[in-house]
């Protein structure tokens, strides 16, 4: 059985990156619970364009919440109210009808606003240029097992490596740091065998190419509040961890521990 | 990255005004370490956001060390006033005869100074830092989910509790704002008499109760948060990292707040 919802949307509006921006009200009618929250922004969408106005400018992709490109910042928290969900998996059955609606887009130095809702989250791929793969000569496929690998370190990694790079660490943290996101990226590849050869130049690079662009960590564990992936603060610890080990150790020495 | 190419040529489609600036890319900054100047490896690691989290944390466990001593030396003052006069004397004994009557405290007090002016000197470029990162703030109103208020008010907890030492030192180690008159002047070495001269003044004492329980705020998340950023962080003892932080505010706060009430109540006089 569905139900149907009337909402207000109050969305922000903003024609580039220069232009100040503004919020613009909106009604949707007769919404399905089913409807997930990027098709609310489809429904307004065609409503807009039918009283030839102009469509609202968001980022999607996927809708199934792997792709890490849907962003907005819904009634104050990233991704909406529903923990561990992206916004595209995020249902109107989370709202009341009649409810207001506030959507932003994220905020922060590094992630400009390109239109409406839509922002340039590219210094994240500036911090994975950085360091965030191994440099090997991959070859074919090698067979499984090869290098063992302990199941519990092997849970760990996939649990940073499942960072879907979508910004909402950054966007839900009050001081804009992309501290989750760096740390997701460093523990994925420093907790595994492969990552050991460059894990301190890696931590080293990827740190500092964050201080260009991002402000810092001050432990307030919004950005994993607001994780999709729920990717724990534990990773900005070994982050930290290894930056210092970079400036410490001595890499000749390293393989003594 | 999924924001990249596909998703901005698909708004580029829907709308025609897209700025083409925003789609420059940022140089690549992959290189930036060979770019950068050599210096020493500590101003090298300082130089940085996580460097200056260290040196938060290192400057805010010293300072703790010296809350925890402090307090602790201050209940004396429950075993009269011999006690705590002597005590006081003692710590300028401190290491006496290898070095001369009060240098071992003159190297402590600089080391307690300079810890408190990297804190400030850290705090102060950090949030710098900070506000840069976000220069256009939500235009709506935020709804935190884990954010707690000791950690979004570090920075006015600190102030205050910063205002609050400067008083504290002008009061009871100079004896410039100590009270004067009936109950006689301040006498340097005479600490039991100092302090309940002070402290008899309701208001004064306080501005010593609301100080202490903001130094206690601002403990309960920074004694935390050392932890995560010296790095700390193991299965094994996470979960006791937020009783220890509790439990250090708690017993810092109960003691010193215990010493301004017990002088007005007249338990020490």
């Amino acid at each position: 059985m569905s139900h149907l919802k009337n909402l207000t949307l109050k969305v922000w509006r903003q024609s580039g990156p220069k232009d100040a921006g503004r919020f613009e009200t909106h009604e949707v009618a007769e919404i399905s619970d089913e409807a997930s929250f990027l098709e609310l922004l489809d429904v307004l969408n065609e409503q807009l364009i039918s009283e030839n106005k102009e469509a609202v400018v968001f980022d999607h992709d996927c809708r199934e919440g792997i792709c890490g490109t849907c962003s907005l910042m819904i009634n104050g928290v990233a991704h909406g109210p529903q923990r561990a969900t992206t916004t595209c998996q995020l249902h109107m059955r989370s709202f009341k009808s009649n409810d207001t609606i506030v959507v932003e887009p994220w905020r922060s130095a590094a992630f400009p606003i390109i239109k409406d809702l839509m922002v340039d989250r590219s210094p994240l791929d500036r911090i994975i240029e950085a360091g965030g793969y191994i440099t090997a000569v991959t070859g074919g496929a090698p067979d499984g097992n090869l290098i063992a690998v302990p199941k519990p370190v092997a849970d760990a990694a996939m649990d940073s490596a499942q960072c879907i790079g979508c910004g909402a660490c950054v966007a839900a943290c009050p001081n804009g740091a992309a501290s989750l996101f760096t740390g997701a990226k460093i523990a994925h590849l420093n907790r595994l065998p492969q990552g050991q050869p460059e894990r301190y130049k890696r931590a080293e690079a990827m740190v500092e190419t964050m201080d260009e662009h991002f402000g810092s960590c001050t432990n307030h564990g919004e950005c994993s509040a607001a994780c999709p992936k729920e990717i724990s603060i534990d990773v900005i610890a070994l982050m930290n961890k290894d930056y210092r080990a970079s400036k410490f150790k001595s890499r000749k020495e390293i393989s003594r521990g | 990255m999924p924001v990249a190419v596909t998703s901005i040529l698909t708004s580029m489609v829907t709308s025609s005004t897209v700025h083409t600036e925003a789609l420059r890319r940022a140089p690549v900054t992959g290189t930036a370490l060979q770019a950068r100047k050599k210096r020493p490896f500590l101003l090298d690691l300082y130089s940085t956001s996580v460097g200056k989290k260290y040196a938060m944390a290192i400057s805010g466990i010293a300072m703790m060390g010296f809350v925890l001593f402090h307090m602790i030396g201050n209940l004396k003052m429950y075993m009269g006033a011999t006690a705590l006069d002597h005590y006081a004397e003692f710590l300028r004994e401190l290491l006496y005869p290898i070095v001369p009557k009060g240098v071992m405290l003159w190297i402590l007090r600089g080391g307690l100074i300079s810890m408190l002016f990297l804190h400030l000197h850290a705090a102060w470029s950090l949030t710098k830092l900070n506000r840069h990162a976000r220069p256009v703030k939500y235009q709506g109103a935020r709804d935190y989910q884990v954010a707690k208020f000791a950690s979004r008010t570090m920075r006015w907890t600190g102030i205050i509790v910063l205002a609050y030492l400067v008083w504290h030192i002008l009061d009871l180690t100079l004896g410039v704002v100590n009270a004067t008159g009936t109950n006689g002047e301040f006498v340097t070495g005479e600490v039991y008499n100092n302090v309940v001269r002070s402290l008899d003044r309701p208001v004064v004492a306080a501005f010593y109760v609301v100080a202490n329980i903001l130094l206690g705020i601002h403990l309960f998340h920074g004694a935390w948060s050392i932890f995560q950023s010296l790095g700390w962080n193991n299965p094994r003892f996470n979960n006791w990292r937020r009783g220890f932080a509790t439990a250090f505010a708690t017993i810092i706060v109960v003691g010193n707040v215990s010493f301004p009430i017990a002088v007005i109540a007249g338990i020490v006089k």
